[in-house]
């Protein structure tokens, strides 16, 4: 009985792993680093790991729980709220239509996803902001943020795949 | 009976909840897309929303920020270790003419002290200090902000000004118990008034999420020299005046401003109140002079 219980903690708390990683993520990349220029460009961790989950596993990553991190995101980095939560939804949505070839291909395929991925989303997140805003804000520091995250992508998809090998397989 | 209307229930409840299903993610595109527009209409809700969120992770954002600021250090420490001979000789010149300008500040301070009590000047109220720790710089693409760690139980205040060394980097804008966001100047909504140093003209100096903001609305004509000091002109009563904000930087016709401080690699900040608005900023610029 008591294993039981034990067996059922453990399930929901491997369960949690992606969650809980990309709340990790999202603070990580809060940690101030001293490096100028680097703050403004800092790569979107956390829609890497949205990305990761949407593509392994779904099910443990559902969309409300995507729509959450986003509104989270926002709530710290001092986005409008909304925004994140947006950008995230719908590149969960794009990437679950698109999973079975994600899934099926390359890390190279997986790599290029990515880069689709973040090129849309800074396009969508600085349209948005730049609505939100009532002004044309530049685009420059959105793009070259989507160009980091799509060339240090294989980093963070790396120590992601070992959590996942890890605890959930 | 009981039966018949939990009947009807499923009946008009399965449709809607197989309509909810379908379009899931329109839903939550439209439920966020709904947020933006209740923070657009009710920005007090949504501040403490941040404050309270803000407030919950500043302990991991706390112990976070203390190994990024190891790293910092020793990439720092290595880069002084090349330079060392070359800035110590700096700071030997810089030491010897900042010894006759103290001799100056004395010499002033010893007129200044004579002049006021010739003429019974009321002096400002002091203005105090807290002093906080960077914990987080949320960074990304929009935003210019900070996360420091202190709040309200610490006395932090909306609208005080934060300032590091001799320089104003911004402004509180979120106050939570312990943990407060600071809007650095060069957001791209930051606004502060100032006043240029030696033609002593009022400009606006406009964030726009660059490392250097603008000076905005300057009149046509005025010459705007290199390297010029800039400062809090107080109005707006937002910001006391004469806090040093950054100097003059003439770039293809635009006048942008080079912050007194680096923002990039702020540590501390000091969020000063300085009792009534319009307070006697000078002082509280050198905080040696506070004692």
């Amino acid at each position: 009985m008591a294993v039981g219980i034990w067996q059922k903690l453990d399930h929901t708390g491997r369960n949690l792993l992606p969650f809980a990683v990309t709340v990790l993520l999202m603070l990580v990349a809060m940690a101030p680093t001293h490096v100028p220029g680097l703050g403004m460009v800092a790569p979107p961790l956390t829609l890497i790991s949205v990305f990761y989950w949407a593509i392994h596993r779904p099910d443990l990553l559902r969309p409300s729980v995507v729509f959450v991190l986003g509104v989270l995101q926002d709530l710290l980095t001092g986005l409008p709220v909304g925004l994140s939560a947006l950008v995230f939804v719908i590149a969960y949505w794009v990437v679950l239509t698109q999973r079975r070839f994600f899934l099926g291909n390359s890390f190279l395929l997986m790599w290029s996803g990515f880069a689709m991925i973040a090129a849309a989303a800074a396009v969508i997140q600085w349209a948005v902001y730049s609505l939100s805003q009532v002004t044309l804000v530049g685009f420059k520091p959105a793009g070259f943020q989507a160009l980091l995250a799509i060339a240090i992508f294989p980093l963070p998809a790396w120590v992601l795949m070992r959590l996942h090998r890890a605890f959930l397989s | 009976m009981k039966g018949r209307n939990s009947g009807s229930v499923v009946r008009i409840a399965a449709p809607v909840w197989a309509l909810v299903q379908r379009f899931y993610f329109l839903l939550l595109i439209f439920v966020a897309i709904a947020l933006m527009m209740v923070g657009r209409m009710d920005p007090v809700l949504v501040d403490q929303a941040r404050a309270r969120v803000t407030d919950a992770v500043a302990p991991i954002l706390d112990a976070f920020s203390r190994p990024a600021a190891t790293v910092a250090n020793v990439i720092e420490y290595g880069r002084q270790l090349v330079e060392l001979h070359a800035e110590n000789q700096r700071l030997r010149e810089e030491n010897a003419r900042l010894q006759q300008w103290q001799q100056v500040a004395l010499r002033l301070e010893a007129e200044n002290g004579s002049l006021r009590s010739l003429l019974a000047y009321k002096p400002d109220p002091a203005s105090s200090f807290i002093t906080a720790r960077v914990i987080a710089d949320p960074g990304g693409a929009f935003v210019r902000t900070l996360v420091v760690t202190a709040g309200r139980r610490d006395g932090v205040k909306r609208g005080q000004a934060a300032m590091a060394g001799q320089g104003l980097v911004g402004r509180v804008v979120q106050v939570g118990e312990w943990s407060s966001r600071i809007l650095l100047i060069t957001d791209l909504n930051a606004r502060i008034p100032v006043v240029l140093e030696t033609s002593r003209q009022r400009a606006m100096l406009s964030g726009d999420n660059s490392d250097r903001p603008r000076l905005m609305y300057l009149p046509r004509g005025v010459e705007v020299t290199a390297g010029e000091r800039i400062f809090t002109s107080g109005h707006g009563g937002l910001f006391p005046p004469g806090l040093p904000v950054g100097m003059a930087q003439v770039d293809q016709g635009q006048v942008r401003v080079v912050p007194m401080v680096d923002l990039a690699r702020l540590e501390h900040v000091q969020l000063v109140d300085f009792g009534i608005p319009g307070g006697l900023a000078a002082e509280a610029a050198q905080p040696g002079a506070m004692k």
